[in-house]
């Protein structure tokens, strides 16, 4: 195996300045949420670490993913950071294709094992290990052949996450995601559809900077710093839902004026992301920026959470039916319950017997 | 991987709510047919006033405490009136309930705004706490005191504290206190039928029934 060169030096043949490099790291330790005295650890580490192994495995996936983390990217700082990283296995990027590619899955493995990161986007199909193959391997193999040395994964994007799109609603393939699979090695979730691409790049950052422990995550498996707080709770907008101010539809006054989108469905109070102060394409604006509420994709299941333009606070099920049928039926049991009383009446009537002051005095 | 917080969430608006609802509409056409069709012993004497328009006019004045009744039991009367006022506000005015009227019915209307909605929520709470002290204090009152007037206090404050906190994001995950909200206000929604809750349906007719009885009569209700 030859010897990996360090940053610095790939930084040099890349064209890009140690003060570009610095900026970079100052950055990415905000995006962290770790204090600023850190980022010269950062850089350190940064400087003093070999390319660790990475080995992208792509499952049931739309690369949409990929397209983020690349297409984004280029050609910023990160996208040095993302090719520093010597990432051996990868579909869509490798020039590799066929045995060779493969080969070099096997390669990297057996080089780095016990140490190379997994990488996964896209669910695995458990119905049947035919729906999706790669190079005559199934997902499931593969993922469980892959993670067997490695080091960690990080589930990239809500398929491998969650499930995600495959496993909406009937899930045809019996999709699932890695960490339904994999229980034996620590995962990291890394959720969106796509997830912003310097929250992909953070994650990956941290873990070669400070370990795989210094990544604090919740119960779905996110990163803290990620997907600590609502897209709700850093809205630009919610001043409006705060003043009772909403857009009715995507052409109103409201919707032109910018105010908040809950009424069309914004998922942001229920959505854990950054989208809201980090945005997409190097800060430029987010969905709700944009005039469209949030999906909620960084939350399992998004795509079955009861429609994407019914507001939270709506019914989501049959209500409409079972109404009718209760306003018959309670209308019909009330018609019982009335005769029920009536008749009872009547025989209470019926059976009252009169009784004058003698009688009293009778039977006393 | 599911998030258990939205699964409970889909359940409060999925299933949740059609079950409450059912039981809400179903519960309350029963008993009001019911107490329709039970219908009053027919009076044969001739009207001396005007019975409709008295029964009428007494589903409004019933609304205002009769002479000196104020006096003798103001955390009552002003309880009571903050009570329904502020809860009022807070189901009619907050966005996310005109958004579930607005599906259910197509009515809109416009929004208040953070302020008055939680102080209309704050207030409504205080006043609970206000009644269930004078329950508590006075021995006539408590003694007349059931499970029911317990478990009715109870339910209707769970709401208004519910959304508070699920809308200011208090403590808790924000979508677990969404579904406990959206649960507690559909407890309210199935007792309201078979509870002293349903007053809000039956005081129209109760009221109607008292003031058509002495319009008949020719007095002044």
């Amino acid at each position: 195996m030859a010897v990996k060169p360090l940053l610095p030096d790939l930084m040099k043949a890349h064209g890009i300045s140690r003060r570009g490099f610095l900026k970079y790291c100052a950055t990415l330790t905000s995006a962290m949420a770790l204090p600023p005295i850190l980022a010269p650890k950062v850089a350190h580490a940064l400087e003093t670490t070999t390319r660790p192994s990475v080995i992208w495995l792509s499952f049931q996936e739309c690369t949409g993913c990929t397209e983020a983390i690349t297409r984004s990217h280029a050609p910023t700082i990160e996208d040095l950071i993302f090719n520093v990283i010597s990432l051996d296995y990868h579909h869509t990027l490798q020039a590799a294709s066929g045995d060779a590619a493969e080969h070099a899955r096997e390669q990297a493995m057996k080089d780095n094992w016990g140490n190379y990161l997994v990488v996964v986007d896209g669910s695995i199909p458990i119905g049947n290990p035919g729906f999706s193959t790669i190079a005559g391997i199934s997902n499931l193999d593969m993922l469980k052949e892959t993670a067997e040395g490695a080091a960690a994964i990080v589930a990239v994007g809500t398929c491998a996450a969650y499930g995600g799109i495959p496993h909406a609603n009937p899930n045809p393939t019996g999709a699932v995601s890695v960490s339904d699979i994999i229980t034996d090695k620590p995962i990291i979730n890394v959720p969106g559809c796509p997830p912003i691409p310097i929250v992909m790049t953070s994650v990956l950052a941290q873990f070669l900077t400070f370990g795989l422990d210094s990544i604090e995550v919740d119960k779905l498996g996110r990163p803290k710093a990620f997907f600590g707080e609502t897209i709700h709770d850093r809205c630009y907008r919610r001043p409006f839902y705060d003043k009772g101010m909403f857009a009715e539809g995507f052409d109103d006054e409201g919707a032109r004026e910018g105010w908040c989108l809950y009424k069309l469905g914004c998922k942001g109070p229920t959505t854990r992301s950054v989208c809201a102060t980090v945005k997409w394409n190097g800060g430029t604006s987010f969905p709700i920026q944009s005039g469209h509420g949030c999906l909620g994709c960084t939350e399992p299941d998004f795509w079955d959470n009861g429609g994407f333009y019914k507001p939270l606070s709506v019914p989501a099920g049959e209500y409409r039916k079972l109404g009718l049928a209760a306003v018959a039926g309670g209308a019909a049991l009330g018609v019982a319950g009335g005769a029920v009383g009536r008749a009872n009446k009547a025989r209470a009537a019926r059976a009252h017997e009169t009784v004058d002051a003698h009688d009293l005095e009778k039977k006393s | 991987m599911n998030n258990p917080y939205f699964d409970l969430l889909m359940w409060a608006r999925g299933p949740g709510f059609d079950i409450a609802l059912t039981i809400m509409i179903g519960g309350i056409l029963l008993r009001v047919v019911e107490i329709v069709v039970l219908g009053r012993k027919k009076d044969f004497s001739k009207a001396k006033g005007s019975p409709i328009g008295q029964g009428i006019k007494t589903i409004f004045t019933r609304s205002v405490p009769r002479k000196g009744a104020m006096k003798e039991a103001p955390v009552t009367y002003i309880g009571g009136y903050v009570f329904h006022i502020g809860f009022a506000i807070a189901f009619l005015f907050l966005g996310a309930h005109i958004a579930l009227v607005t599906e259910l019915i197509g009515l809109s209307w416009p929004a208040a705004n953070k302020a008055l909605i939680e102080t209309a929520t704050a207030a409504s709470v205080i006043a609970l706490i206000a009644l269930a002290w004078t329950r508590v204090k006075d021995p006539v009152r408590r003694a007349l005191t059931r499970f029911d007037d317990w478990l009715v206090l109870v339910i209707s404050g769970l709401p208004l504290v519910s959304g508070y906190i699920a809308v200011n994001q208090i403590f808790g995950d924000p979508t677990l206190m969404m579904a406990l909200h959206i649960l507690s206000a559909e407890l309210l929604m199935i007792a309201f039928p078979f509870t002293k809750l349903m007053h809000a349906v039956t005081f129209a007719m109760a009221r109607y029934y008292n003031g058509s009885i002495q319009g008949r009569k020719g007095a002044e209700s």
